[in-house]
């Protein structure tokens, strides 16, 4: 196998994983400027500069200060960009290690919109319903935090268990307790008394929890970014981004967690307990995603649009997007998120500047899930056009079932390589 | 009742519909995830070709001459073309499905999220808001089928019957049935549809017989993005008031529901859509609804919240599939990429 650390670089699976994902967003955003040049044209209010204007904003819409006096984009460090594009990378980078982890365990979790909702709803009716007067407002957000943690975990364990014991399909499970999730979250906050009455211009919003003074600490982050949303909510995204990683690749329940996602059979076979190892990781996926909504909602400055069942948050379906564009590596997911929000401020600025919109950052996003489900077939390409050999792709199966060890795969790999590409070649 | 049946088909004929779609690509071996997501799509290219044809006045001059006839042939026309346009949306899917052997369900997924993107920067641009409306008038102006337009007169009483199937009803409904019922006898007795199946359950003993599995494959798919593009259209025409805003309500995935709730068999699946269209029916307008016309809310007066009437169909679908999840029959082949050396 040619993930060995003397191997040549771009033999290493890492590397290939990483040129992969570069190649990905790449193609994202190409197809992103086409998609744009092409409304420009067809579109008689849209000049052609409008058109490079707007795909200047795509690629670089984070650094944009605005418009000069002549009309012309102009760019620069924008610390309020900057900082908000750290403060929308919370929530994402918490789904996608939620669908990550779940990834790791063989299970495709497209259920952290509801296991967002569900950790939403817990953590506001927490932060708003508790007395601020009697219980110190530090100590209301950490009991609304954990509990938004523990109401994610619960609503993710329900697929898994299903998964476990009944053997259903945990997609449609997840997708299932989605909308069941969106329409009793509404239904919760339709007979609660947090609806904000008080600004009477605004109609389905939930009071901010500065209404009840929770918010998250900044810890000193709007020093560095002023005019932005940015709190602490961040580092504790990359702090729970560390740890899962050493749950996964430290520990003996991280180790059984991706037995059972390599081989379940297997897993068993060697005394793994793979329906529990199945309910634990479906049970810490959703407490991700139920952290995911905890953070972006106790900041104190976002208002929580509580009429969902019609909608589900796009959160958990950009979470999918984040964990295949890090292939499933809790560090690789603290990069893609931020990216994704980058990619989602550069969005508003489109938006606020141009006559597109930011919807366009959510077809880039969708280009590169597409892209990432036959990820295989790129990192092939790239390591057939880069590197002499073809990696052992179809090799990889035969030699695990025989039992063969890793070093002797590489060494019956290595000269099978051109007979490989001759069987690819007829198919 | 009457108003009961109308409504409740009106929301069980675009779920029949495509869970129908669902049926045929899985039958063929594809999951197709990506239901939503094509109704989505095909609402708003149905939606944005009416409006093609109104900037024509075409509609304006077809309602002063009086010919209704020619507004139900612009009709059919439109989910025609959504269903076309459905089809090759599908088409992304089935390529990386079967050339690219990519995971199906990442691969429905990213269509999901790629047409509701793709349909609102586009709604944006073109109506300035997120909402794509009819230049003019909506679905029931233009649409419905009313007792006058019969050769009835407004006051004549019709029959029970008469009144729940022939006035204030869409052409599509019937369309739909129609379609739908040509479609499961092309599945089940005709060549094309025993090869489709065959693909879904064993493609090697398939591939072994001469059958070309890659080209099924696209069949299956198509189809199903075809009905699931027509499925959107009707849905917005009948529900949306020929609107599209890049959502479907999760239209598709309760189309999905019902599919597995059928057991991917077309006559259960029309018994399960029926049942969910009751469901979305009674969710929609529990409040108003007068079952036998004694004047009395039956529904209204228990006093439950209209979100226990929406989210009843997931909940049943989640205790449906806990209690048959041993005999449920899903195509065995479904989700894995045909590879000729595999046995």
């Amino acid at each position: 196998m040619s993930n060995k650390p003397n191997s040549p670089l771009l033999q290493r699976d890492g590397t290939r994983a990483l040129l992969a994902s570069l190649l990905s967003i790449l193609i994202g955003l190409v197809t992103g400027a086409i998609v744009i040049l092409i409304v420009g044209m067809l579109n008689p209010s849209i000049s052609l500069k409008g058109a490079w204007d707007g795909i200047r904003l795509v690629l670089f819409g984070v650094f944009s200060t605005g418009r000069d006096a002549v009309g012309a984009l102009t760019f620069g460090f924008n610390p309020t960009n900057l900082g908000n594009m750290l403060f929308r990378a919370t929530p994402l980078i918490l789904t996608g290690l939620s669908v990550a982890i779940a990834f790791k365990t063989g299970l495709f979790n497209i259920g952290a919109s509801g296991q967002y909702l569900a950790g939403t709803c817990a953590s506001l009716f927490l932060a708003l319903s508790i007395p601020s007067t009697v219980v110190p407002a530090w100590l209301i957000w950490l009991i609304a935090f954990l509990g938004g943690v523990l109401a994610g975990a619960l609503w993710g364990a329900i697929p898994g268990l299903l998964k476990a014991t009944l053997n259903i399909n945990e997609v449609i499970a997840c997708i299932m307790t989605n909308w069941i999730a969106a329409s009793l979250v509404t239904w919760l906050f339709d007979i609660s008394n947090l609806k904000n009455m008080v600004e009477g211009t605004k109609s389905g919003y939930i009071y901010k929890t500065t209404y009840n003074g929770v918010a998250t600490a900044k810890l000193g982050l709007d020093k560095i970014f002023p005019g932005s949303q940015v709190n602490g909510g961040i580092v504790i995204a990359v702090v729970m981004a560390v740890l899962v990683y050493i749950l996964l690749e430290k520990t003996t329940f991280g180790y059984e967690l991706k037995a059972c996602g390599a081989n379940r059979h297997a897993a068993r076979y060697a005394g793994i307990r793979d329906k529990r190892n199945i309910v634990c990781s479906m049970a810490i996926a959703g407490a991700m995603a139920g952290a995911a909504g905890a953070l972006y909602y106790l900041s104190g400055n976002t208002e929580f649009f509580w009429s969902t069942y019609q909608a589900l948050p796009s959160e958990g379906f950009d979470g999918i997007a984040v964990a295949l564009l890090a292939v499933n590596n809790p560090i690789g997911v603290v990069f893609t998120g931020i990216f994704m929000s980058l990619l989602s401020i550069a969005g508003l600025q489109l938006t606020n500047l141009t006559a597109y919109n930011e919807y366009i950052t959510d077809v880039i996003i969708a280009v590169i899930v597409y892209l990432s489900a036959f990820s295989l077939v790129i990192k092939l390409w790239i390591s057939g056009r880069k590197a002499a050999g073809k990696p052992p792709l179809f090799a990889r199966k035969k030699p695990d079932g025989a039992g063969i060890t890793p070093a002797a795969t590489e060494a019956a790999a290595a000269p099978a390589a051109p007979e490989e590409t001759g069987k690819e070649a007829q198919e | 009742m009457s108003f009961l049946i109308r409504q409740t088909l009106i929301y069980a004929v675009p779920l029949m519909v495509v869970a129908l779609a669902g049926i045929f690509a899985e039958r063929s071996g594809i999951i197709n995830l990506a239901l939503e997501g094509i109704m989505i799509f095909g609402a708003f290219i149905g939606v944005l070709f009416v409006r093609m044809l109104q900037a024509q006045g075409l509609f304006d001059a077809a309602k002063a001459g009086g010919s209704w006839m020619t507004l139900q042939g612009y009709l059919l026309l439109a989910m025609l073309v959504a269903a076309l346009l459905g089809a090759v949306f599908s088409l992304l899917l089935a390529f990386a499905a079967i050339n690219l052997r990519a995971d199906q369900t990442i691969g429905g997924t990213a269509l999901n999220m790629l047409a509701p993107a793709l349909v609102l920067f586009l709604v944006r641009i073109i109506a300035k808001q997120n909402q794509l409306l009819l230049l003019k008038g909506d679905s029931a102006t233009w649409f419905m089928i009313k007792k006058t337009m019969l050769g009835y007169d407004k006051n004549d009483e019709l029959g029970f019957l008469a009144d729940t199937f022939l006035n204030k009803v869409y052409l599509t409904t019937y369309v739909c049935i129609l379609v739908f019922v040509v479609l499961a006898i092309i599945l089940y007795k005709t060549k094309f549809g025993l090869r489709l199946r065959a693909c879904g359950e064993n493609p090697q003993a398939a591939d072994s017989l001469g059958i070309n599995v890659a080209r099924m494959r696209y069949a299956g798919t198509t189809i199903s993005g075809a009905l699931a593009g027509m499925g959107g259209f009707v849905y917005a025409v009948t529900t949306a008031n020929c609107s599209a805003n890049g959502d479907v309500a999760g239209f598709g995935f309760l189309a999905l529901a019902v599919m597995i709730f059928g057991n991917w068999k077309p006559l259960n699946v029309a018994g399960g859509a029926l049942l969910f269209g009751l469901f979305k029916c009674v969710a929609a307008c529990y409040s108003t609804l007068d079952i036998n016309g004694d004047g009395v809310f039956a529904l209204a007066q228990l006093g439950l919240n209209a979100n226990f009437y929406r989210l009843l169909p997931y909940v049943i679908t989640l205790v449906v599939l806990a209690f048959t999840s041993k005999s449920s029959r899903a195509p065995k082949a479904e989700g894995i990429p045909y590879d000729k050396g595999q046995r």
